[in-house]
């Protein structure tokens, strides 16, 4: 019984804060627009592109509990890079319901960061609005699909249709029309797709709506490990700024209104590190559990998340409301990790159903 | 991660098992202590108590091994059978006197206390010394080969079954606060000693205050010497926040609720088919997952010796809050069946999320309140300032 991350685990960890530390200062961060290439060709370097992709695809074959480590890092540096779809949604998708043949053409590139994956599966993780989901027929799709994630600079996009098929497709496609959606978070990108028949090619193979709900359950564990890293760094921020700011002749830290918050946000958030470990080790190990810890990892982690995010700002009193400090950029981030594939409440209830406490 | 277990600790696992199959029918029924001591002698017999006390001292005398404490937890739990006796004689002083204590206070007190025979109460808060402990101002003069002691002490449970005390007493008056205060064991018996119970919210004595009148004792039962008497408490209060923050005790209690909301209706819907109900259990079963985890991973840290720092300090701030939220929620859940009491017609459980979510307030305040948990995870855990001390009067 070890419930721990191993040496190797901490190293790739620290490697991947390392190298975001060098290339990923938050005056990079102002100036990607949601999309650094510089940043994401270093992290392609250190293999972070392929983490999930297995070896003979010239990926790093490692387990979720990997993705969640170096996603906590892109948190904690709010990464302009796609991550939660291009490294860990497609690439389990293609992964649970491709043929070999697709195994071979998508996998490798994408390991490399030669090509870019984006999801589109809201509809299926958090129920459809203005009218979105998509319809397969005869190997096309028509219909729209909203909040693509990883959007920009997609090469193709993994799409769930109304009945929870899945389908690969070409993001220079025929028939394809996107529409960038601006979002809170400056960090990341996402978008919505018109599909006019649309050409696709399914993912027939295996079980396509087992490999549907692991994908959702895998972004979302690894959304929370991005909550995490945030959270965290908006507490060391916090905590730093109160043992430094002076007021009434003390620094505000001395101040027991003011630390008392700081022990109230790595109080609530050092356990959500359990949590979030526990539901990435079950999506490998423990299968039958696995819907219901990553949805509780990534509600609870959320609602932890959204609580530090404001406080850690007005710990940071005025400084903490400005554009000059860019502490909200990673209020942002927590908040667009909240609300991406599907709010707490939603995830919840999938967490309810997962458990047989109430049908579908 | 690795969270399966090694064929050692399988093993283990069954022995345990066997015990509680094969013993489960002499555990103690009635709330007697002669039940409880012939359950405790066998615990003990078999390492199921006492595990890691030296056998000198009336222990089994295993090896220190967290990872065995637990699973004998868990399948003590699920047999449904209570633990070993688990008063503030063992869980606090023996583990104190273990470290400070003199060769000749070990072997005079470990053994008895261990199997019951001396029932323990402590004396440490005072009406003017609560979170800031050191304040304490019972005093004990010298008088020879004794202290006579005056003062009061507060909060103390057991009083009036204890046989002894562990008393925080002034010794040194006119040294620093911290440095005055003297550790020292007496009997509960000793002339001038006057124990009132402490009724709470609960309408329970779950507590007592004790009142010293020239109480005479000897200056034998000092642990660790005059003047010592702040390290030792320390010591002690360690074992006791780690104790309060059991998360076993909120995974038995979600599990109970779960089955509430199964079994209720109102207008002759399961409350498990509320939507708003349903929400709030699922909040909480987050909440009991994110402590169950965070203590496995405080387990590994201390099988590895590693100290998780700031991790392990919020244990007893997060745990008691939690069951504390616990019970609420059953209460809520319950309705106007929540508001029932005592014997009442209709009454839940015996009226026990009520009493609990009463007694767990108390646990949140006492053993170091919320309030003094978040200084401590601050200072200590956040390396926050201190609060600038006032200046002296």
């Amino acid at each position: 019984m070890e419930f721990d991350i191993t040496a190797d685990q901490k190293m790739m960890q620290d490697s991947v804060d390392r190298t975001l530390e060098r290339v990923c200062p938050l005056d990079r961060v102002r100036k990607a627009n949601g999309r650094a290439d510089d940043v994401r060709q270093a992290l392609a370097e250190l293999g972070v592109t392929g983490l999930l992709i297995p070896e003979d695809h010239g990926g790093l074959g490692l387990k979720l509990l990997d993705a969640a480590l170096a996603a906590e890092m892109l948190g904690k540096h709010v990464a302009p890079v796609p991550f939660v779809a291009g490294a860990v949604m497609a690439p389990l998708a293609i992964l649970g319901a491709g043929s070999a043949a697709q195994q071979t053409k998508y996998l490798p590139r994408l390991a490399s960061g030669e090509a870019i994956a984006s999801v589109a599966v809201s509809e299926q993780a958090a129920g459809a609005r203005d009218n979105g989901g998509v319809t397969a027929k005869g190997g096309k799709l028509s219909g729209k699909a909203l909040f693509v994630l990883d959007f920009e600079g997609a090469d193709i996009v993994v799409v769930a249709d109304r009945f929870g098929g899945l389908h690969i497709v070409d993001a220079r496609a025929k028939g394809l029309e996107k529409t960038a959606l601006t979002t809170i978070d400056a960090t990341r990108t996402a978008g919505e797709l018109a599909f006019d028949n649309v050409d696709a090619e399914p993912l027939t193979a295996g079980n396509p709506q087992a490999a549907l709900d692991r994908m959702i359950d895998a972004g979302r564990i690894v959304l929370a490990a991005d909550t995490l890293g945030a959270g965290m760094r908006m507490i060391d921020k916090a905590v730093a700024y109160a043992k430094e700011r002076m007021q009434f002749g003390r620094v505000i830290g001395s101040f027991q209104a003011v630390k008392h918050l700081c022990a109230e946000m790595v109080a609530e958030l050092e356990p959500c590190r359990a949590l979030i470990w526990y539901a990435a080790y079950a999506f490998d190990e423990f299968p039958t559990e696995s819907r219901r810890m990553a949805a509780h990892a990534k509600a609870h982690t959320s609602e932890v998340g959204t609580f530090v995010a404001r406080t850690a700002t007005e710990v940071h009193g005025g400084m903490g409301f400005t554009d000059l400090l860019g502490l909200h950029y990673w209020f942002k981030r927590i908040g667009f990790d909240r609300q991406a594939l599907g709010g707490p409440e939603r995830a919840r209830h999938d967490a309810a159903v997962a458990q047989g406490w109430i049908a579908n | 991660m690795d969270l399966s277990y090694a064929p050692e600790y399988q093993a283990f696992r069954d022995e345990v098992r066997a015990f509680t199959h094969a013993h489960g029918d002499k555990a103690p029924k009635s709330g007697g202590f002669a039940d409880a001591r012939e359950w405790q002698k066998l615990l003990i017999a078999h390492g199921y108590a006492a595990r890691t006390i030296p056998k000198a001292y009336g222990g089994y005398g295993a090896e220190p091994d967290v990872l065995k404490s637990r699973i004998i937890a868990e399948e003590f739990l699920a047999a449904g059978l209570p633990m070993g006796m688990s008063g503030q004689g063992i869980s606090m002083l023996v583990p104190t006197l273990l470290e400070v204590g003199s060769e000749e206070q070990k072997r005079k007190y470990i053994r008895p206390t261990l199997h019951g025979e001396i029932i323990w109460c402590q004396g440490y808060s005072e009406p003017g010394a609560g979170s800031d402990l050191a304040a304490l101002t019972t005093r004990a003069t010298e008088d020879g080969d004794d202290f006579i002691i005056n003062g009061q002490k507060i909060w103390t449970s057991t009083a009036a079954q204890a046989d002894m005390m562990f008393c925080l007493v002034r010794t040194e008056p006119n040294a620093p606060k911290h440095e005055g205060i003297s550790y020292i064991l007496f009997p509960m018996t000793a002339p001038g000693i006057e124990v009132r119970p402490l009724v709470t919210m609960t309408g329970r004595a779950e507590f007592n205050e004790v009142f010293f009148t020239d109480v005479r004792v000897p200056k034998s039962g000092v642990v660790a010497g005059r003047g010592m008497g702040w390290m030792v408490a320390n010591a002690t209060l360690k074992h006791e926040r780690g104790m309060l923050g059991d998360p076993n005790q909120a995974g038995t209690r979600l599990k109970a609720i779960i089955e509430l909301m199964k079994e209720e209706t109102v207008d002759g819907t399961r409350l498990m088919d509320n939507p708003v109900y349903r929400d709030r259990l699922l909040k909480l079963q987050a909440r009991v997952h994110a402590m169950e985890y965070h203590g496995l991973r405080l387990l590994t840290a201390s099988l590895k010796g590693e100290d998780l720092g700031v991790a392990r300090l919020i244990v007893k701030l997060m745990g008691c809050e939690l069951n504390h939220q616990l019970a609420g929620f059953a209460i809520d859940a319950l309705g106007e069946l929540g508001m029932l009491y005592g014997n009442s017609p209709h009454l839940r459980n015996h009226g026990n999320w009520q009493s609990s979510y009463m007694f767990d307030l108390g646990l949140i305040i006492g053993g170091g309140t919320a309030q003094i948990q978040k200084n401590i995870i601050s200072e200590r855990g956040l390396g926050m300032p201190r609060e600038p001390k006032p200046a002296k009067v």
